[in-house]
C-alpha cells in the first residue's frame, strides 16, 4: 500500500474517536431534556451545568479531529 | 477550486519594523490577517461598550440594555461558579468572553476566523492557566497540593487518584485551547466543503442546478448553527475559566 493512501485510511480512522463523543453529547442533552420536562422550574438553573458537561464531553471529540488533520496536514 | 483549508491561510499585509524589548525579547509589529481581524473584533467590542456607556442613564436605552445584558448575564454566570468574590475575576472573564465571541462572530461575517488558529486559542487558553496559577499560588501558597489531593478519600485511592489529577489539571490548557479551534476550523471547513459542493454541482448543467438547491439550504442552515456555535463556545471558554478559577479559589472549601 502506498504510504499517502494509508494516510488517508489513518486519517478517517481517527476520526472515529468522535462516535463516543456523539454517544456523550447525545446522553448530556438527552438525559438534560427528560430531566427539564420532568421539573421545567429547574430546568433554567442547569444551563450551565449543561453546557460545560457538553463541553467537556466534546473536546474529546474534537481531539480526535485534530488528530485526524495532523496525520493528514502534516 | 481551492482547498478549504485556503481559508486559514495567513498573509503578511503591512510591513513594519522589529522593536527589540528589554530582556533580549522582540515583537514583530507587521500587520497581517490574523492581526487585523483580531484588532477588529477588540475594536467592536471597545466601540460598542463606548457607546453604551457614553451616556448612561438610570433608566437604560436599548444599547445600554444590550450592554447590562451582556454584563449581568456573564456576571450571574460568575458569581453562580465562583460565588461571593466572582466580581474579583469578572473584569478577566468578561473580557475573554466578549473577544472570543467578537472573533467568532467576525469570522462569519468576514473570510478570515481569527479564533481558527491555534497559536491564537493556545495563547488564549495558556493566559487563563497562567492566572489560574498565579492566583492559586498567591491565594493558597504551599496548600496548592490540595489540588491534587481530594480530601475524604483513603491514602490507597490517591494512589490512583493523584496521578489522575495532575494529568487532568496540566491538560486543561491542551483542551480549552483544542476545543475552541477545533470548534472553529471544523465548522468552517464544513462550510466550505457543503459551498463547494454547490459550485461543482451547478457547474454540470441545468439538471445540477436544480440539485445545487439541495447543498444551498445546508450551508443556509449550516451557518445559522456556526452562530449559535459562536456564541457557545465563547461561553463555554468564560465557563471553564470560571470553573478553573473556581478551583484554586474555594480550594478546600466549597461554598
Amino acid at each position: 500500500m502506498e504510504a499517502e493512501a494509508a494516510k488517508f485510511i489513518g486519517a478517517g480512522l481517527a476520526t472515529l474517536g468522535m462516535i463516543g463523543a456523539g454517544i456523550g453529547v447525545g446522553t448530556i442533552f438527552g438525559n438534560f431534556l427528560s430531566g427539564a420536562t420532568r421539573n421545567p422550574s429547574a430546568a433554567g438553573g442547569q444551563f450551565t451545568n449543561l453546557i460545560l458537561g457538553a463541553a467537556l464531553t466534546e473536546a474529546l471529540g474534537i481531539l480526535a479531529f485534530v488528530l485526524g488533520l495532523l496525520i493528514l496536514f502534516s | 477550486m481551492a482547498s478549504p483549508m485556503e481559508q486559514f491561510k495567513i498573509h503578511q499585509g503591512l510591513q513594519l519594523p522589529t522593536v527589540p524589548l528589554p530582556g533580549g525579547l522582540a515583537v514583530d509589529l507587521s500587520l497581517n490577517n490574523s492581526i487585523m481581524a483580531m484588532l477588529i473584533a477588540a475594536g467592536l467590542v471597545i466601540a460598542f461598550f463606548s457607546v453604551a456607556t457614553s451616556r448612561a442613564a438610570v433608566v437604560p436605552g436599548r444599547v445600554q440594555l444590550m450592554a447590562e445584558g451582556v454584563f449581568s448575564y456573564i456576571d450571574d454566570m460568575a458569581a453562580g461558579i465562583i460565588g461571593p468574590e466572582s466580581r474579583k475575576f469578572l473584569p478577566y472573564v468578561l473580557s475573554m468572553f466578549l473577544f472570543v465571541l467578537s472573533m467568532n462572530m467576525l469570522g462569519l461575517f468576514l473570510a478570515f476566523t481569527a479564533t481558527a488558529q491555534l497559536a491564537v486559542t493556545a495563547t488564549l487558553a495558556l493566559m487563563t492557566f497562567l492566572i489560574v496559577l498565579i492566583v492559586g499560588f498567591a491565594r493558597n501558597g504551599a496548600n496548592m497540593y490540595k489540588l491534587f489531593v481530594p480530601a475524604g478519600i483513603p491514602w490507597y485511592m490517591l494512589l490512583l487518584v493523584t496521578p489522575i489529577e495532575i494529568i487532568s489539571f496540566f491538560l486543561r490548557p491542551v483542551t480549552l485551547a483544542l476545543r475552541l479551534f477545533g470548534n472553529m476550523l471544523g465548522g468552517h471547513v464544513a462550510l466550505k466543503v457543503f459551498a463547494g459542493f454547490v459550485f461543482s454541482l451547478a457547474s454540470l448543467g441545468a439538471a445540477g442546478i436544480v440539485g445545487a438547491v439541495l447543498p444551498l439550504v445546508g450551508v443556509v442552515a449550516l451557518t445559522s448553527l456556526e452562530f449559535l456555535v459562536a456564541f457557545l463556545q465563547a461561553f463555554v471558554f468564560a465557563v471553564l475559566t470560571c470553573v478553573y478559577l473556581n478551583d484554586v479559589v474555594n480550594l478546600g472549601h466549597h461554598h
